[in-house]
Formats: structure tokens, sequence, C-alpha cells
């Protein structure tokens, strides 16, 4: 029987090496005259052990991580198509802890599936939920969605089931479904992964929030950051027209609906529902104000709902196995699960899929390991380059919207980074700051002139000149910029500012003043 | 790919890229990419047509082109290194490897080496937080790199 080897395609394992390793796979394979294939797979999302082999044996797939192609006729020489044993074979890669205490629901195929075989979606309960959702009523979608309790995993927590509900009440003939998948927050690549591991999902979500509200046209709409998941879901999208899941009769049943990629221009603003609409529509990415909401008047002035891709790849799950069966995991508010990413400086950096509820420290040190430097945590920035800092003194926080905002700070879209000893948090404040200052769109004030005034007064405070008066000058720059302005990007930047002068005063003690002639 | 072509080359390809994407909705961006792609940049001599077609001002045009990031009104060097600046690629030294790169290729954020071979543009995540620092070269994504692995990607593009 022919033995199947997995070779990760995801962007992070070719970033280190994949397709040289898969290329040697294949020339082994070639010259050892063995029966064996290599498939390309997602990644299982265990990224320090990128890149991860597999091999499918008849106890189960075997990883082997991380692989150079120099490791290959090695593996070779150790069995490794049987399993055999060698140093860098981690077992039974369902074994592997990491992914064993996970509770993938929206991931749980990504890594094991090749993410542009439609069977293999099948094979994996794939278009189970749209069909689902083909024989159900609009309403009775939305209401299934509503009561599984999912909120938008982009940030904001907005329940899902909600937003569909106004669109598919609003009036009109012209309605949209717009992905965001303009993930741009360091430390966050959840979207990217389900795009490039497991696309036909994301598709098969947008295709029932279609049957929900009465739209008939899609957008995803990516950053040009992300070249592979946008190459991926554009084949992903071109096998589902082929195979009538997209068109004028989805699965033949008379109902229409379309799909196509909409490209980014690098800019961090458009992930930011109202500028993303704006950029999709051909215009600068400025944000709008809001009402009217996009629910109402989106795309092209079309009632549109706009949800993150995290979100749309929920709901076939939550269509296939029922609402309760999403709502039940989870504590208060947030149910279902969550895909934290962990990265940054830290030794088992990858994708956690899990319910709501742990705690920051056991995510950062029993599911990340700690450092990869080996020094202490000194802090850790949650949801992105707008959330908070946390000092390890917080770490009893529990991951979910409420107990994350009830201390100042936010989960976002669940990146996590984690910074050792040596980070200098007066400089990741001012950085935070000077990022808003690149990326503010311009429309309101506080962001546009706040984040440069803010660059300012942290160089200020660094230089020792007036610190106690800068230091409040900047928590009353904040407030205003927190309040004032009209999207997260002005709004959010106070989070890291703010968490960092009050977590780590040190940081920003005063040094002595500088001669003026400096 | 950056080919200096002359008015009349500029204007009869950027009509045949109108032509294929106009009647697409909200065109503009996917346009200017497609032009981008066909001049390495996006020519002044451009913008008067893309703007006739799509029925905007030239300052509309303009005023997009000079929103993105990704759009550049000069040709980059032969290749272009995109590092990551976010901040999982900071907690790693991506700032100290940026200067260490800056300084060997003599070169500020958004420059091109003297030889024309490598313009270094900063990013703000590609998304490979977790095998950081990374980069982006032509397009080809690298991560845990180091000064040493850097300098090599780079000495292998200007052989």
């Amino acid at each position: 029987m022919t033995i199947t080897v997995f070779v990760p395609c995801d962007a992070a394992a070719l970033a280190v090496g994949a397709d040289k390793v898969a290329a040697a796979i294949s020339r082994e394979i070639e010259a050892r005259g063995v029966d064996a294939r290599v498939v390309r797979n997602g990644s299982r999302g265990l990224l320090w052990l990128e890149p991860m082999v597999e091999v499918r044996t008849e106890h189960g797939r075997i990883a082997y991580g991380p692989v150079t192609p120099g490791d290959v006729p090695e593996l070779f020489a150790a069995d490794f198509l049987r399993g055999g044993a060698h140093p860098l074979c981690q077992g039974r890669t369902r074994d592997i802890p990491f992914l064993r205490n996970q509770t993938r629901l929206t991931f749980a195929r990504c890594g094991v599936t090749d993410p542009l075989s439609l069977d293999d979606f099948r094979a994996y309960s794939g278009l189970k939920g749209l069909e689902k959702a083909l024989a159900m009523s609009p309403g009775e979608i939305v209401a299934a969605v509503t009561e599984s309790g999912l909120r938008g995993r982009g940030g904001a927590g907005f329940p899902t089931g909600i937003k569909w509900k106004t669109v598919l009440d609003a009036p009109g003939t012209t309605k949209y479904i717009v992905c965001n998948a303009d993930e741009g927050d360091s430390g966050t690549f959840s979207d990217r992964m389900v795009m490039e591991g497991d696309p036909f999902m994301l598709i098969e979500g947008m295709i029932i929030a279609g049957m929900a509200t009465g739209a008939t046209k899609g957008y995803i709409y990516t950053r040009s950051e992300y070249p592979h998941a946008i190459e991926t879901m554009r084949r992903a999208i071109t096998i589902a027209r082929e195979a009538n899941l997209l068109g004028p009769s989805i699965l033949g049943s008379g109902r229409a609906f379309d799909l196509d990629v909409r490209e980014g221009a690098g800019a961090y603003v458009c992930g930011e529902e109202t500028s993303l609409l704006n950029s999709l529509e051909g215009k600068r990415g400025i944000v709008r104000a809001k009402p009217p909401l996009p629910a109402l008047q989106g795309l092209f002035g079309c009632p549109t709902v706009v949800n993150n891709v995290i979100s749309l790849a929920s709901v076939p799950v939550i269509l296939d196995r029922g609402p309760a069966f999403y709502r039940d995991f989870g504590v208060g508010r947030s149910h279902g699960t969550i895909p934290i990413q962990l990265a940054g400086n830290v030794k088992h950096g990858g994708l956690y899929e899990t319910a709501f509820g742990l705690s920051l420290g056991e995510i950062v040190n029993d599911i990340g390991g700690g450092t990869l430097s080996g020094r202490p945590v000194k802090a850790v920035q949650v949801g992105g380059p707008l959330g908070a800092y946390f000092p390890p003194s917080l770490f009893d926080t529990v991951f979910d919207y409420e107990a994350f905002a009830a201390r100042d700070g936010l989960i976002g879209h669940a990146g996590i980074v984690v910074f050792d000893d040596t980070v200098d948090m007066l400089k990741q404040a001012r950085f935070a700051m000077e990022f808003c200052a690149i990326e503010s769109c311009g429309k309101c004030t506080p962001c546009r002139i706040g984040s440069t005034r803010g660059v300012e007064t942290v160089d200020r405070i660094a230089h020792g000149i007036e610190p106690e008066q800068n230091k409040a000058l900047l928590g009353d720059l904040c407030n205003t910029m927190k309040f004032g302005s009209l999207c997260a990007l002005g709004g959010f930047t106070p989070y890291p500012v703010m968490s960092a002068l009050k977590h780590f005063p040190e940081d920003f003690a005063p040094a002595p003043v500088k001669e003026a002639a400096e | 790919m950056n080919i200096r072509s002359s008015v009349d080359d500029i204007l009869s390809r950027t009509s045949a890229i109108v032509e294929e994407h106009k009647r697409s909705e909200g065109p503009l961006l996917p346009i200017l990419h497609a032009v981008q792609e066909a001049f390495g940049f996006i020519p002044e001599d451009a913008k008067p047509l893309i703007a006739q077609a799509l029925n905007l001002s030239r300052a509309e045009v303009h005023g997009v082109v000079s929103f993105y990031h990704d759009f550049r009104s000069e040709p980059s060097g032969r290749h272009v290194l995109k590092l990551c600046r976010g901040e999982a690629c900071q907690s790693m030294g991506a700032d100290r490897l940026a200067d260490e790169l800056k300084r060997l290729l003599d070169v500020e954020w958004g420059g091109t080496t003297a030889d024309g071979a490598v313009t270094v543009e900063p990013v703000f995540c590609l998304g490979l937080c977790a095998c950081a620092p990374s980069a982006m070269l032509d397009g080809q994504v690298h991560g845990r790199l180091d000064g040493e692995s850097c300098a090599a990607l780079i000495a292998e593009v200007r052989r």
C-alpha cells in the first residue's frame, strides 16, 4: 500500500524550509524506489516543530520535527516511513500534549487534510453544516447561530446572530457577505492558517451566511502580506465553483451564491470594518462614522454582513452539531472555543484551540512553556498591537472577553505575544504610538494628531524632561484618543501605552536630563 | 520587473488592464495591483487613464495610490526585502536585526542599495509570529532569522 507522508504548506512551515524538506523527501522516495507519496497538508499549529513531517502508519500518524533537508536521508535510514525511531520523532501526532489537550472545532481538519481536496473535506465532516442549512429557512439559520452564543472573533465580540438578523431583516434585494480577512495584528495568524489549511470551511461558512441573510455575493478581503492565503483561497474558490458549491445553484438547491477574493494594499486600518468596505469599493481605507451600520448600509450602500474569518469558519460546526453543542463550551458570556495564538518569545509557539476559561498564566507557562530565550517573562501583550501589556502578576486573569475588559485589557483576536525581561516597556509604548501614527487613516483628529504627539511625549519622558508632567499629559492624551477616536486604531492605542505605564513604571523612571546642545 | 517603459507602452498596457477589470465591483485596487505588477510601480502617466475609465478625478486616483503602503510611485530595487517590525518579531530581536541589516546594506527604511539590488521596507506582521523574526523576500517568506541567515539571503539574490 502506498505510504503517505505529510509536509505542511502553511506559510509558517514554508518560512522555515518546508518546500526544501518536501523536495528532499520526494528525491529519496524516487531514489529508493519506495511506494510512497508526499501530500502537502495545512499546519497542525505546533509551530516550534515546523517543518513537522508526518507519516501515516497502521498505528496512526507519527510526527517528526523540526525537520531540515539534511535530516531526510537519516530519517529514511531510520525507517521513518514505518514510524521508525529517530531523535526527531515526536510519537503519535494526536498524543503530543500540546495537541491532545486542545478542543478543536474550527481547526479540527487543519493540518489533517490536503487543503485543496474536496474529497478530504467531505471525508472529515465538510459540507454537513451547509447541507443542514439548505434544508432550513433563513430565520432558522439565524436562530441557530444566535442560540450558539457565537460572538465575533475579530476582536469586538459582537453577537454574530444579531448581526445576521439585522441584515436578514434589512430591506434590499442586493446584500453582501464580507469576510474580514485583514488580520493585521502582530501575534495573530489563525485567519491565515484557516485560509491556507482549510479554505473550504471558510467558503462553507460564507455560503451559510448568504443563505441566512439573503445575500448572493461574498468577498474575502485579505491582506497583501498573505500571498499564500490569497493563492490558496483563489484556488479553493475555483474548485468550489467547478463542484457547484458556488454559483447559480448551490449543490443543486436553486439558491445562488458566489465569492471573490479581494487583495488589500498594506493598510492596517483596513481591518476596521468600515475602512475595509471603503477599500473594497476602491477608495482610500478611511473609516466611516457609524451609524449607518454596515448591516443596513454597507458595501456599495447595501446591507452587509462583515464577519471575521474565524467567526464565519465557526458556523459550519454550529449548524452540523447544533447550537447547544457549541454554546456549552466556554465560561460566562464567552461561549464556544477560541483559537489562541501563542507567539513571540515563547518556547512552544503555535495555535491552541480551546474553550474560553483558561488563565493567562496557564496559557503562557503551561502551554507555551515560558520564554524561548529561557529568561523570565516580563510582559505579555494580548490582542495585537492595540492590546494591553500584562505583567506576570496578572496571570490569574481568565481568558474571556469580560475578564480582560475588567483589567483594562482585551483579548482581541486572541493573539498572545510573550516578552522576556530584556524588553524596554517605554520603547514598546512609544512603538504603539508610532504604529498608530503610521497607520492612522487621518479621518479623526485624536488618532491622527494624538499619535504623533504621543510619540513626542514618550520621547520627552525618555529624556527625563519634566517626566511627571509628561506622564500626566500622556494619560490625558490617551483619554482623549480612547473616547474621541472614530475607530479602534485610535481608540485602543491607549491600551498598550497606559498598561505599559501602569504595570512597568520602572521603565518610565526619569533619566538624567541631557544637555540641550545634544 | 522594473522596466522603464515609454509613455505609449504605459498607456496601452494600462488600458488593457483597465479593460480586464473595469466591469468588476470596485475595481480600482485590483487595477492598481495589476499596473504595479506590470511596471513595478504606478507610473504617473497611468493615473489619468485609470481616472477617466472609472469616472474618477485624477486626485481621487492619486489619493488611493498614496494612501496604501504597497503602491509605489518610483521603481524599487531588483529585489524587495520586507522586514517584519511587529511586536512578536520585536520580542525576538527584530529591531537589532533591522539595524544590523540596514548598516550592512547602507540603507534606511524604504531605501535601495547603491547597486540597485535590494530595497528594504518595513512590514507590520507577516503572520509568522511564532517563527520570529521573519521577513519576505520577493514574496518568499523566511522565519527564525538572524543576522547570518539574513545576510545569506541578501548574498544569494545579489549574486
